[in-house]
Formats: structure tokens, sequence, C-alpha cells
């Protein structure tokens, strides 16, 4: 990449690894586990290895207390090759991300070890039938019984669905309550009650699982409960706000692998007698999606590090670093198809995954549009301190 | 299982110049990397240390920046790395690269086998495994693409051959050379290249090995480069013209005269 | 250090069934050569006991035949033909030894030559004789076949070199030629039973081994899609070449890894070497540049295979490589 980010021997080791990780395993298989829709448990295995899953979990609980600029780094290396492995990665470490902020010791240190060894994976829900980016309106029930909270409704579109053992459920405690009365739950797979829906059929990211988690009657001890009742939202605004940086990451990676797939394609395919390279319409678009791709990443960066710096509310960079870096993705992506033209759209090229794969990037994690509202939303707040 | 793996620090990208005053190569500068052959040695090691849970010492003979190349084996997983580093050293040929990795393999003392890759990328000679068993007084084996018995007085292994494969005995302690099928190098662990990165890497220079002048370094090799250039392909290409059908009628020409076909 | 021209000049001559392999013959006939322009004579090794051609060796050059009757060829012979050879040399003392680089090049002679304390100059495309200080000159490359390198023995005898199989090309005998044969006993007791043979599979299912192949026909990226690479594998068929790819077609799981040519895959030197739709990436370039002749089949005009090749054809190789099979076919009947 064109600008130097400064990073430290220990940031050069981990992205060096991550992408010997994306380059030497990742990429043979990726066509494949897209095309036949396989959840890569043998390259999770390899990245547990490598301690790549340590990376996200705090010292105190195995893991190597990486900030969430190292945990870009990685996600940004594997992105770069492969978005469904990425993001059954990335969503692994927000599973987790709601228990390291808010859990209490006891919880950390039943699951945060197992994640990072490896040995089990997480995963986050909140969306619903009827709660996507209204996320208050959920309706999965949570009624005490005791000492167990009975639970019931049903989760949809979840990452590492029905793959990951360990869940941080939001859900109604309180309905009368409002978006005060949602609390978040850790469920564990196998949990009688707890089942799984089909496996969905998407786009892109073929190779991540994506289920509905399906609560009947399923009880949960109370020692699960994630902070207190009633924190569920904050818990779950808290978290993406310090995830969506990794969306940008993940966009910024499969960016910068069509950006490379499509400069290597143009300097091969001759027509006319020279490299379509030569041709200053290419040009223009390499140089279009190389500029806009290194101004996302330089605000990814900048909004992770400022995280890391232990600022306290970083809400509107966090949105805005997710917005510009995915809809970049969709342009990049789109760009490098058009300059493999015809071979870009075929499935023995690379790029049209990379397409496929970018555009989930502008709606998990907040639709762009709910984003831009949120934006918005601190800008004014911000005016109306001024005025 | 004590296992030594030899490994050579070689250029990570094979485009090379030659500097036009002195006529030698001009190195400076140039990435460098682990000979990519050796990992698999390097990976063997590692795997015969957690079967037998044994221990892996990596040498290599080389300029100070030697080291990078062994902090990046103990990342994979090495115990142990010493560099074998003096500028008498240089310039060496297989032979006395052999004799030097021979007299700090007899210092470390105690070994069962010596894992080496098939070749260097650079030098491509595959010769300092054989030569090393040599000076070394013990059995030699190449080619090996599986370890089939570890034993402690004896190790059984395939290799390959004109015909296929052969299975080997052969006697402790050994030197055996390994093929790229024999497994697939794992990728190190970060705890490993953080530590790594924190080692301290021993090097032995001549004195220390007990290695005198007339062994090493173009002073001491049996063979001496005495000129290096580059390969003078016969002219430029020649493009033939035309349409296909032309095309080819013209190569076929061509291929018969100088009787390639 | 010899008295007259360059001495003794040694040829392992390596067997398969029996027969000497036309490499070593080739050998023979560059040693002739060396042995003429300095007054020095050769002599043919034979380490394995079945030679049937041994009169063959004199037609080719040989003055001197020497049959020793080491363990036949196929198996594992390293230490008893390590042993022959060394003490052989060091009853005779040769000036020169020549052998090709192979399985014996690289697994026995390195191990004479520490043996005999002297060094060994591997994988030469061409050996000369010095006259001023009557020596060998060795030309081997390096990094790849980018370099070339010309090594000599300063001080050390004797002087030791592996040759590239396609380096010389077997001359024609003369049939006048007479050799002395000489029997030499191999005490096989001597051999300390250090490695033992336990079993031997004969499984290689390749009919033309890409390293020993006279002709290679490969194919790169530009074949778009496994399913075309029959079109290349038509070619090596009517040619009886081997079949290799650069390294693309690996990674994308067209082409099993055996066939790959290249830095992280095989070596190659064959007399003709045909790269179909193949860029030249410097990776590639380092398994292959050292072939006789390099003929280049690829529609960009700026592919870096031109650079080493000496026919070039900027074109589509879809029509290119059927029409160059049909006219072969056609050629042979």
């Amino acid at each position: 990449m064109p600008l130097e980010y400064f990073l430290t021997e220990e940031q050069k080791t981990l992205k060096g690894l991550a992408r010997q990780m994306a380059e030497q395993r990742i990429l043979p298989v990726r066509a494949e586990l897209d095309e036949k829709e396989e959840f890569p448990w043998d390259l999770i295995k390899e990245m547990a290895s490598s301690d790549l899953l340590r990376v996200f979990i705090p010292e105190e609980y195995e893991g190597l207390g990486g900030g969430c600029f190292d945990l870009c780094l990685v996600v940004e290396e594997l992105s770069r090759v492969c978005g469904g492995i990425a993001i059954s990665y990335a969503a692994n470490a927000l599973g987790v991300l709601p228990l390291i902020l808010y859990g209490n010791d006891a919880q950390k240190s039943k699951y945060l070890p197992a994640v990072a060894s490896g040995s089990r994976l997480a995963a986050f829900a909140v969306t619903e039938a009827t709660a996507g980016s209204d996320a208050s309106a959920i309706r999965t029930s949570a009624r005490r019984d005791g000492d167990h909270y009975v639970l019931n409704g049903t989760k949809q579109f979840i990452t590492n669905g029905g793959e990951a053992e360990i869940y941080t459920v939001v859900v109604m405690t309180d309905a009368a309550k409002g978006s005060r009365g949602a609390s978040a739950l850790v469920v564990e797979k196998g949990t009688a009650g707890f089942t799984f829906g089909k496996k969905e059929k998407k786009m892109g990211i073929r190779s991540s699982a994506t289920r509905e988690l399906v609560f009947k009657d399923c009880r949960v001890p109370v020692e699960n409960l994630i902070s207190r009742e009633g924190m569920g939202f904050i818990v779950a605004m808290r978290t993406l706000d310090r995830s969506r940086p990794g969306v940008g990451a993940q966009a910024l990676g499969i960016a910068q692998g069509a950006l490379e797939a499509a400069a290597e394609y143009a300097q091969q395919r001759v027509q006319f007698g020279h490299p379509i390279s030569a041709i200053q319409a290419v040009q223009h678009m390499l140089a279009n999606m190389a500029t806009e791709l290194e101004a996302a990443r330089a605000l990814v960066y900048a909004t992770a590090r400022t995280i890391d710096a232990g600022a306290k509310s970083f809400t509107e960079e966090s949105a805005m670093a997710k917005l510009f870096a995915s809809d970049m993705a969709m342009r990049v992506t789109t760009d490098a198809v058009q300059i493999l033209a015809g071979a870009g759209y075929m499935r023995d090229y690379p790029v049209e995954k990379m397409m496929r794969d970018a555009k989930i990037t502008q709606i998990y994690e907040g639709t762009n549009q709910v984003i831009r509202n949120a934006i918005a939303l601190e800008v004014l707040k911000r005016k109306a301190k001024q005025g | 299982m004590n296992v030594i793996v030899c490994i050579k620090q070689v250029p990570a990208k094979i485009k090379i110049e030659i500097d036009p005053k002195t006529g030698t190569l001009a190195s400076g500068g140039v990435d460098r990397a682990i000979n990519p052959p050796d990992l698999y040695a390097l990976e063997e090691g590692i795997r015969i240390k957690e079967k037998t849970k044994g221990k892996v010492t990596v040498l290599t003979m080389g300029p100070a920046q030697g080291d990078e190349s062994l902090k990046e084996a103990m990342g994979y997983g090495a115990d142990d790395a010493v560099l074998l580093s003096d500028p008498a050293f240089e310039g060496s040929d297989t032979w006395a690269t052999s004799h030097v990795l021979a007299k700090a393999i007899k210092k470390i003392g105690q070994f069962d086998l010596v894992l080496c890759g098939k070749q260097s990328i650079d030098g491509e000679t595959g010769q300092v495994g054989p030569m090393l068993a040599e000076a070394l007084g013990v059995p030699f084996v190449s080619l090996v693409n599986k370890i089939e018995e570890l034993g402690e007085r004896s190790v059984k292994v395939m290799r390959m051959s004109d015909e296929g494969h052969q299975l080997i005995e052969m006697a402790l302690p050994g030197v055996i050379t390994v093929v790229k099928e024999i497994n697939v190098p794992r990728i190190p662990s970060l705890r490993g290249l953080m530590a790594a990165k924190k080692a301290k890497i021993p090097a032995l220079n001549a004195q220390e090995l007990g290695i005198g002048p007339a062994i090493v370094g173009s002073a001491g090799s049996p063979t001496r480069v005495v000129k290096v250039f580059f390969p003078q392909r016969p002219g430029k290409s020649e493009m033939l013209q035309g349409d296909p059908e032309s095309q080819v009628d013209q190569l076929v020409e061509k291929l018969r005269q100088t009787k390639a076909i | 250090m010899t008295a007259d021209g360059l001495g003794d000049i040694w040829v392992v001559a390596e067997q398969r069934d029996g027969h000497t392999k036309a490499a070593s013959y080739a050998l023979i006939g560059k040693a002739r050569k060396l042995a003429d322009e300095s007054q020095s004579r050769v002599a043919a090794v034979c380490l394995s006991q079945g030679v049937e051609d041994a009169g063959q060796l004199a037609a080719f050059g040989a003055d001197k035949v020497y049959l020793l009757d080491g363990p036949a060829s196929d198996g594992w012979n390293d230490d008893a033909y390590v042993k022959e050879l060394v003490d052989l040399a060091r009853r005779d003392k040769p000036s020169v030894i020549l052998a090709t680089s192979g399985a014996l090049g690289s697994s026995v002679i390195p191990r004479v030559a520490v043996a005999l304390d002297t060094g060994v100059a591997a994988n030469c495309i061409s050996l000369d004789y010095d006259a001023q200080n009557r020596m060998l000159v060795q030309t081997r490359p390096a990094f790849g076949g980018s370099l070339m390198a010309n090594v000599v023995f300063p001080n050390k005898r004797p002087q030791i070199a592996t040759v590239r199989p396609h380096a010389f090309k077997k001359g024609e005998p003369n049939s006048s030629r007479q050799g002395e044969m000489i029997r030499v006993d191999f005490d096989r007791q001597a051999v300390t039973a250090m490695t033992k043979l336990l079993n031997v599979i004969r499984d290689l299912t390749e009919k033309v081994r890409l390293d020993e192949a006279e002709t290679v026909v490969c194919g790169g990226r530009g074949l778009g899609k496994a399913e075309n690479f029959g079109v290349v594998a038509e070619l090596a068929e009517v040619l009886g070449a081997a079949l290799g790819t650069s390294r693309p077609p690996v990674d994308d799981g067209w082409v099993p890894y055996a066939h790959q040519v290249g830095q992280t895959g095989k070596t190659v030197s064959p007399r003709l070497y045909i790269a179909c739709g193949v860029a030249g990436a410097p990776q590639h370039l380092a398994g292959m540049q050292t072939s006789e002749i390099i003929v280049a089949i690829n529609e960009d005009p700026k592919a870096p295979i031109f650079e080493v090749a000496t026919y070039g054809i900027v074109g589509d190789l879809f029509k290119i490589v059927p029409l160059l099979t049909k006219k072969l076919r056609e050629a042979h009947g």
C-alpha cells in the first residue's frame, strides 16, 4: 500500500503471519469452499494453531490481548484472499466481544479460553425477522423463572449460526420497558430448546454459515446474564461500535484483492496489440480504485487506533469507517469485474466472488442507511452544542 | 530424539545483478529468506521432536543477518539455533561449508539425525547434505519423502528413486535430505514468532569452531569461481511472423533443421 | 598435479538394464575431446556389474574401461558405489572425474569428493580445457540459470564435476577404437552396513520423466482452464515429450504438482522446451532457461518468456498448438 502506517514490530509480525496463512492455506481452497458453501473448519483449526484466534482475547484469558487495530490487520489480510473465511473469523471475534466488554470473571474464564484455542466458536445474535435496522423491535423473550431464563423466539441471519457453540444473544427480559427492557445472555449450543434453522443460501460469503437460532422454552442459567437486566441494547451498541472498524477492514481486504487482480489482469490482457493497462480509461479506473481504497484504509486505521488509545466514545468515526470502506469496496470490486470484462464475469476468475462478497459489508452490522442516520445524529449533536 | 536441521539463507527473489566494477554479485539490500526446500526439512524435524519429545537445533552458516532466518526457524518451533559466522567463511564452496557445519555439529555433541533440504535455490548443487554426512562419518540417504519408522538406533525412510521408491533402513546417527513431497510445512504460531524475535542467537566463529583458514572461505575451498557472467542466449528471439499456418510451418522447419524434432 | 596435459579423465558410466545411458555416452564423447586437446586419456568407470555394452564405451572414446562388479544398478547402491569409486580413485589417481547430474551425481559423487578431500562442480553445462594452467574449467548455472559461473580447482585433485544430462550430445561411435578392459573386484564385505535396502517399489507412473526428458511441452495460465490442458498434452504425446506446467495451473488445481517446472518445482534442461500460454515469470524461467531450444507461444508480445525464447510466436495458442500437433502427426505418418 502506498501510505506508511508505522506498524510496530509486533503488528508487522501479525500482519505477515495473517498474510502467510491467507496465501498458503486459504487461497488454494477459497473457490471450492465458495462453490460448495462449506464452512472452513480445517482453516479455523489452522488459524487456531497459529494463535490467530488468540489475537482478540485478553491475556488474562489465554489470549494475546490485541486491540481493535490488531484485529483489523488480521481481518484485512484474510479478506484480501477470501471474504467468506474472513467473516467466519471476524464474527467469532464479534461473538465474544460482549463478554470481553461486559462479562464477569466467571463468564470470561468459562468461555474465552476455549475461543482463544479455537476449540469453540462464538456468534453474536440480535437480528430477527421483524427487527433488522429496527433492532429495538426484537421479540425474543426471556422470562425469569427461578434461577433460569426461559427463552422463546427466533433470531435470523446469524453468522456462524449452527457452527458456533457460544452465542451472545440480545433478548427482551421486560417488554414493558421498551428498549430498556432488553438483556444480553450467553446461550450454549446443545442447550435444550435451542435449535437451528436451515442454512441460508447467500449471494456471497458462501463459505460462511448463516442460520436462524430457534428458542423454544429454552432454559438458560441466570449466571449467563451479561452485565445487568436492561443493559441489552447498550451492550449491543457498544459492541457494534467496536466491531464496525472490523467490517471496514473486511471491506478493505476484499477491495485490495480485487484491485490487485484487476491490475495484474490489465497488464496481461492484450487487445489492439497492447495490454489494456496502456489504455487511459482503464488507468483512470485503477487510479480511482487505488485512491479510494487508500482513503478508506486511512479512515479505518485511524478509527481503530483511536479506539485502542482509550477514546470514550467513537460511535461516529466507527460508523464512518464502516460506511466509507464498504461503499468503496462495492465500487472497487464492481470496477474490477469490469476491467476483467468477460473473464471477470466467469467463476474461473476470482473477482466476481469478490464483488458478491463485498456486498454484505454494506448491509450487516448496520445497513449503510441506518449508519448514515447515526452519523447524521452525531453531526447534528455537535452542531447543537456549538450553537 | 535430538534433531539438527541445516538451513541456508538465500535471496528471496532470484533476479540478481552483477556489479559491473568487480564482476561479482551485487547482493546488498536483497531481501533474504529461508531457502524454501529447507522449510520441509525444518517441518519434518519439528514433527520428529513433537513425536519423540525431543529437540530441534537449527544451524546456518552465513553473514550476521543469518540470525533473522534462525529466529524465523525458531518461530516455526525449533528449540535452539546457532549461527556460524566469520568473515573467513565468505566465499566457501559446498565442501568448505560442509566442513564448517560438521565442526559445529561435533561441537554440539550428541545428535540422532541431521535433516537438510534437497538443494538451495541459489547454488542449486544439493551437495551439502551428502558432503556433511561424509565429513561426519555417518550414513546418508537422499531424496527422502517419508519417514516410516523412528527407532532409537535406526530409522526407516522411503526415498524416491528412478523406478519409484525404495525403503531404506539407516543407522543413527545419520544425515538425510528431504524432498517437498514429505510434508506440508506448518504456518508458524504468533507466540512462537514473538518469542523468537526476542531470542538471543549464539554465534560461533572460526576460532571457536577450531577451524583453520586452510579449509574455509575462497582460499580453503577446493573449487573457486573465477568468473561470473550472464548467460548469452543465442541472439534475440526469432519471432515468426505471418498467419498461424505460416508460423507453424516456419517453426516445424526450423526445429527440423536444428534436429530438435 | 600431473605432468602431462590434464591427466586421466574418468567418466562414471551409468547403466539401465545393462545398457549405458545416452548421457554417459555423451559425457565420454566430451571427455574424449578434452583428452585430445590436452594429451590425456579417458577411462569409463562402470560401478555396477552386468554391463552389456562395454565395447561400445571404447568406441565412443574411452581408452580404458574399468568394470567393477558392484551391485546392479537398480536398487540401493550408494554406499557400495562410494566405496568402489573412492578405492579405485585412491589407487589409480585420476585428474578428473565426470558424472551425470542425477541420483548418483547428487548422492554418491559429493561423498566421494569429501572422501578424496576434494570438491565438486555440480550441474555443469559446459567443460573446457585451460591449456595455460592445464586444468579443467567448469561452467555451471546459478540462481536458476540467471547467472553462469566458471569454476576451477586451483589445487585439489581430482577435479570432479557432474554434468547436466543434455549438456552434450551423444556422438557417433568409432567401431575401430579399442579400449583396455580392466576388471576390478569389489569387496562387498568392506562396505559397512549402515544402510540397508528393505523394499523396492516400482510405481513410477510418468511415461516420460520430466527431469530427464529431451523434449518438454509446458502449459501456463494462458490455457484458461483445466480442460484446455489437453491441447498441450496432445502436442506432448506426438513429440514423445514430457508434460510440464508453470505454477498458476498447479495453484488452481488444473495439473498435479509433479509437473510443475520452476523455482518451487522441477528444474529441466531439455533439448527442446515449448512454452504454451506461459508468461515467463522469473520463478518459472529459473526452472527451464538453460534448455537448449526454447519455443514460446503467447498472445502477449511483451510476455517475458520471449526474452529467453529461441523462436517466438505471438498468437492464439488455441490455433497454433493444434496446428503444430496436426503437422507433426502428419509428418510421423
